[in-house]
């Protein structure tokens, strides 16, 4: 059974509160390659490592089936640093 | 290290369990203390040894001359950029070896290839290794670890 989208959504907005969300679907739908982009303040004071740990976790049954997942993990503070740095340049 | 290790797990075993059992063991230098033992402790010794020999240890999809995946070749292209020395930097390609593509997901607690160890470190996959790449924190990392000279050294080198 291929993940949807919405999986990873629901599983994700279930573990940690979200600001941001940003799921795409890479593989050209045939949902083995995801590529996800979550904004929580959850990740506050953690390194780049644990929250990629944390999503890792979270969603460890759908990685499981998938071919290939990657992940972004910022906080709302490095959200808005990195909207204004795009409005900018 | 293998007694310490040991030792360590049974006392983190007697500790009250208010932890669940899956928590995530966060320091890939304490296997034992992995709460998931699926993989034999042979294989997790071998591992081990793996990730210690060599100051920069790569697991990857292929090889650095061929990698098989846009993100173990992503993952080389970084390294290299950085200037890691060959003879510092070993690669394992789990495509030839299955037991391995299995076994180092769950020795590390990471479900995606490649994986990049620093003197025996878990540093991350490919998304960390590019992050670090852009903020410069991998050069940092690299340094500290005497994997490569400061910048400044390496241009009175040149």
């Amino acid at each position: 059974m291929p993940i949807s989208a919405t999986d990873l959504e629901n599983a994700i907005r279930a573990a940690i509160p979200v600001v941001h969300l940003e799921i795409e679907d890479t593989s050209n739908g045939c949902g083995e390659n995801y590529e996800v982009f979550v904004v929580s303040p959850a990740f506050e004071g953690k390194n780049t490592l644990a929250r990629h740990r944390f999503i890792n976790e979270v969603l460890k049954d759908q990685i499981a089936q998938m071919h290939a997942f990657s992940q972004k993990t910022l906080t709302p503070k490095q959200y808005e640093a990195q909207l204004a740095q795009q409005t900018a340049s | 290290m293998f007694r310490t290790a040991l030792r360590s797990s049974f006392t983190a075993l007697r500790a009250p369990a208010r932890v669940p059992a899956v928590a995530l063991g966060s320091s890939p230098s304490l296997p034992f203390a992995v709460a998931r033992r699926y993989i034999s402790q042979e294989v997790r010794a071998k591992i081990q040894k793996a990730v210690e020999s060599t100051p920069v240890v790569l697991f990857m999809k292929g090889t650095p001359e061929a990698p098989q995946c846009g993100f173990s070749r992503a993952a080389v292209q970084v390294l290299d950029i950085h200037g890691v020395p060959p003879e510092k930097l070993k690669t394992f390609d789990v495509l030839e070896d299955s037991e391995l593509r299995q076994s180092i997901k769950e020795f590390s607690d990471w479900p995606t290839i490649p994986q990049l160890y620093v003197n025996g470190e878990f540093v991350g996959g490919c998304d960390i290794l590019l992050n670090m790449h852009q903020s410069g924190e991998l050069d940092q990392l690299l340094v500290k670890n005497g994997v490569i000279l400061p910048e400044e050294a390496q241009k009175e080198e040149a």
